[in-house]
């Protein structure tokens, strides 16, 4: 048999972004023994390219904010399709979050009277997010690394043994967790530096993985966001939520081709940056939906105002919600309105001093500097939609984050589902992994609390079948190469499942998805096992072709257009549609997908809003069901 | 607009391995990275290099292009002659685990090493006041993205193995400097810990890693300069030498 390093843990956190770091601090704080394993080394986790910010309602730069207003504004982002208790936990528990990371030693942006800054961002009614220049995701993880480090030295000092309750296992990946009777019993993976196998007995296991970005080649993300934690979840007997709804953020480079797809934050429309077609026009005045057409601008000279007159003007079209933009600037470019490169411009030069955008975005100047040889501070910049963000992901039990088909499984961030319904705001990622991070966390402690001390095993047989699994790809010869399988699934997700989608070609995508599952079957690669990509690759691709077929199964079957999911077939939102989450299981080869009701959310909540308001979104039986309110 | 370029690329482990010569295609707008990356789809499936944001934001494709520090994600291929070799081999002072991927489990090391920010114990989550210009000399030492390439350039451990016992490198000095500046830390010895702890001292100024930071910090000037100055200044200066015996700090030699 081949050789496994063992490890027993109380926790094993999988990922080592925002929710993995903060659900270790939790789970440690609860005295849980921690193992943190991560694909790449510690720091360097996708949340480091969160730019904008971390929304919460502390109301220190309009002090009309609140945490019903940050819930209303996630309830109206996500289309109403958001897990009301988790926008409700979310919205309430995200000043905390941020304040306590500054316990931690981070240092964010100043206001005038000391407080933390905040900035405007698409879709918040208020100032909201808790901001260090555009590079907020770089300072958390920073942060959060570091309080880890802080732990480890009370360790050292009080027990001589600095790893005793938190290990970091880096470049390591998770191939496969282990259940018996619906219960986990622990997870395997291999070091991606040896090939070494690695294998963890523990009864509690928190997927923080992140996205599912890699199954289209224009993409914020990077290569680490291969849908693991998702895919694993359903091959444990957990299920996924809202995998239709992907969020194409409106703004990734265009040029040069290689960087096509990176981020352009929303900070730079936040700030004061505007689109324009290719005749100069400030199209978003064009494209804001009746949903939203009290809270937007009319006029380019209203919308100016609103920069420095919040409370008298309404806000820019240019600060829809993510979806809106995006479809805006897809709508553009196809009625030839684009770029030469087929973008839209965005432009901040025009709008602000050359040494304010230097002090606001210094990271955004930087990168067209010396990615596409832009000066941001004196062109437009040319921008268009990138694949960003699954608002999909692992179902939970809100309030412990703990799956609720398999015991001792729990997620947080990206990875899981239904904090952001059909879509999700700006800056409400970074506070989501904080409070959900925490949670998950807390959750799988109070888990292990509630089950007792009885010790978990993996089987043995499992075990090796599993590293039997993870071996063929390199024992097979002449099988095909993972890089041109993986370049075909970019393909059929990006032309047949992307941001605007019809049933013709969802169907066609999946008849393809299955040929691909097919080939992925024959895989080789050369090489051995040490710091092998090729390998790494042809193991990632099961994931990837499991989640992309969950994205495709259920975006055929949800037949309306609504936030991150847009069918040409089906235009337009449907109330009848809200009422229903689509839940993808696996068996581990193919995936199933159920309708299950939408939790009904409670009056209290609903009472936040209009009944105006509330029509846009629900059928008529669900109106006349309401208690007669204010109006 | 395409062409081939010639790339020498080291291949092996830190037993054995060589430069391996190469040609391939190059698009315009292409950085090092992307290059690397063709190789790996079309010629060299197991070559290894570590990557993640392609953006300069996470500091993990640290390489050596033509013996020069650099991320191959932010190293533009407009930058070179068409007609040039271009040579790729991994971070010198780490030693090579394959290609260009390095061990650089010494600056985690490092970093544990640093005793942690130590919070106000009178002032509650939530009430921490700090004005702008008094946070924004540690936000320039917290952009570090950490990609190590101070500590690869820095000619105190990259030809001496035998100084990475007590030296932890810029990239620490930095952190130091940033926890000494933070205006709400609780510990007093910052300086003193670099000095005895850090091997401060070992610097000489040669402003090497302000050369290759990719996040343009002065380290040397911002940094590792004002906390020499201050380690002096505690160090010899009679009053707070006396001031210090008086109220007896612990800790003052930043063990922890």
């Amino acid at each position: 048999m081949t050789q496994i390093e063992r490890h027993s843990f109380d926790v094993v956190v999988m990922g080592a972004g925002g929710a993995g770091l903060r659900a270790a601090i939790e789970a440690r704080m609860m005295g849980k023994s921690v193992a943190i394993v991560t694909k790449s080394l510690l720091g360097k986790a996708h949340t480091v390219m969160a730019e904008g910010g971390a929304a919460a309602a502390m109301g220190n730069v309009n002090s009309k904010d609140n945490w019903q207003v940050h819930f209303v504004d996630t309830m109206r982002g996500g289309k109403f399709l958001n897990n009301y208790r988790m926008a409700e936990l979310h919205a309430k528990e995200s000043p905390d979050r941020v304040w306590e990371l500054e316990t931690y030693g981070a240092l964010f942006d100043r206001t005038k009277d000391g407080k933390i800054s905040q900035r405007n961002f698409g879709g918040h009614e208020y100032p909201r997010l808790a901001h260090v220049g555009d590079r907020t995701g770089l300072e958390l993880i920073r942060t959060m690394q570091q309080k880890i480090i802080s732990l480890q030295q009370d360790d050292e000092r009080e027990f001589g043994d600095g790893e005793k309750f938190i290990k970091v296992f880096a470049e390591c990946s998770v191939q496969e967790i282990f259940t018996k009777d619906g219960a986990v019993t622990g997870c395997m993976g291999y070091f991606r530096e040896t090939g070494d196998f690695i294998a963890f007995d523990t009864a509690a296991i928190v997927l923080a993985t992140g996205g599912i970005g890699k199954a289209y080649r224009v993409t914020s993300n990077s290569w680490e966001y291969t849908g693991d934690g998702h895919a694993l979840a359903m091959r444990a007997g957990g299920s996924l939520v809202n995998m239709e709804f992907l969020q194409f953020h409106p703004t990734g480079m265009v040029w040069p081709p290689s960087v096509k797809g990176i981020l352009v934050t929303e900070s730079v429309r936040g700030d004061g940056g505007v689109l324009k077609n290719s005749e100069g026009k400030r199209f978003m005045f064009d494209y804001v939906p009746d949903v939203f057409r009290k809270q937007y601008a009319e006029t380019e000279e209203e919308a100016d105002r609103w920069y420095t007159d919040a409370d008298n003007n309404r806000r820019p079209p240019e600060l829809l919600p993510r979806d809106e933009v995006a479809r805006a600037i897809n709508s553009e470019v196809k009625a030839g309105r684009g770029t030469p490169n087929g973008g839209v411009y965005l432009d901040i030069a025009s709008r602000l001093p050359a040494e304010q955008i230097l002090k606001r975005l210094p990271s955004m100047y930087h990168q067209f500097k010396e990615l596409a040889d832009v000066d941001i501070t004196k062109e437009a910049m040319e921008v268009g939609p990138t694949c960003h963000y699954v608002m999909g992901g692992v179902e939970t039990i809100p309030d412990t984050c703990a799956s609720p088909y398999v015991k001792g499984l729990f997620a947080a961030g990206e990875v899981g589902g239904g904090m952001h319904g059909s879509n999700r705001l700006g800056g409400n990622s970074l506070s989501d992994l904080l409070v959900f991070g925490r949670r998950a966390g807390l959750g799988a402690a109070e888990y292990l609390d509630s089950r007792g001390g009885a010790a978990v095993a993996i089987d043995e047989a499992d075990l090796q079948a599993a590293v039997d699994a993870a071996l063929a790809p390199l024992n097979a010869t002449d099988g095909e190469n993972p890089y041109t399988i993986h370049h075909d699934l970019q393909t059929v997700m990006g032309d047949l499942v992307g941001i605007i989608r019809n049933a013709d070609e969802v169907k066609d995508a999946i008849v393809k998805l299955d040929a691909l599952k097919a080939r992925a079957k024959n895989v080789s690669v050369a090489g051995d096992r040490v710091f092998n990509p090729g390998w790494h690759l042809a193991l990632d691709l099961t994931n990837l072709l499991l989640i992309s077929e969950s994205v495709a199964k259920a975006a055929l079957i949800r037949e309306e257009s609504r936030g991150g999911h847009t069918r040409d077939d089906f235009p337009t939102m449907d109330p009848k549609w809200r009422q229903v989450n689509l839940i993808c299981k696996s068996d581990g080869t193919a995936v199933e997908v159920t309708q299950q009701p939408v939790p009904t959310i409670p009056t209290e909540l609903l009472s936040l809003f209009d009944r105006a308001e509330l029509k846009k979104y629900m059928t008529e039986e669900e109106l006349t069901a309401l208690p007669e309110e204010k109006n | 607009m395409g062409y081939k370029a010639k790339f020498r690329v080291y291949r092996g482990d830190g037993e054995q391995g060589g430069l391996e010569n190469y040609e391939v295609d190059v698009n315009e707008g292409e950085v090092v990275l992307d290059i690397i990356h063709r190789l790996q789809a079309t010629q060299t499936p197991d070559l290894a290099v570590r990557w993640n944001c392609k953006a300069g934001k996470c500091g993990s494709c640290s390489a050596e292009v033509n013996g020069k520090p650099r991320l191959l994600c932010m190293t533009r291929m407009s930058t070179f002659d068409e007609n040039e070799t271009i040579t790729v081999t991994p971070m010198r002072a780490f030693p090579v685990i394959r290609d260009l991927v390095t061990n650089v489990s010494f600056n985690y090391t490092k970093a544990r090493q640093i005793p942690a920010f130590a919070p106000p114990t009178d002032i509650k989550a939530g009430d921490y006041r700090m004005q702008q210009i008094d946070v924004e000399r540690s936000q320039e030492f917290r952009k570090c993205i950490e990609c190590f390439l101070c500590q690869d350039t820095c000619h105190v451990v990259r030809d001496h193995e035998e100084n990475k016992e007590s030296f932890a490198g810029p990239r620490f000095f930095i952190r130091a400097a940033e926890l000494d500046m933070h205006p709400l830390d609780a510990r007093t010895d910052r300086k003193s810990f670099a000095k005895a702890e850090q091997g401060l001292g070992m610097c000489n100024i040669t402003k090497c890693c302000t050369d290759v930071c990719p996040e343009h910090i002065k380290i040397t000037d911002n940094a590792i300069i004002p906390m020499k100055e201050r380690v002096v200044d505690t160090k010899y200066d009679p009053v707070v030498f006396i001031g210090k015996i008086l109220r007896r700090k612990p800790r003052e030699t930043g063990k922890i």
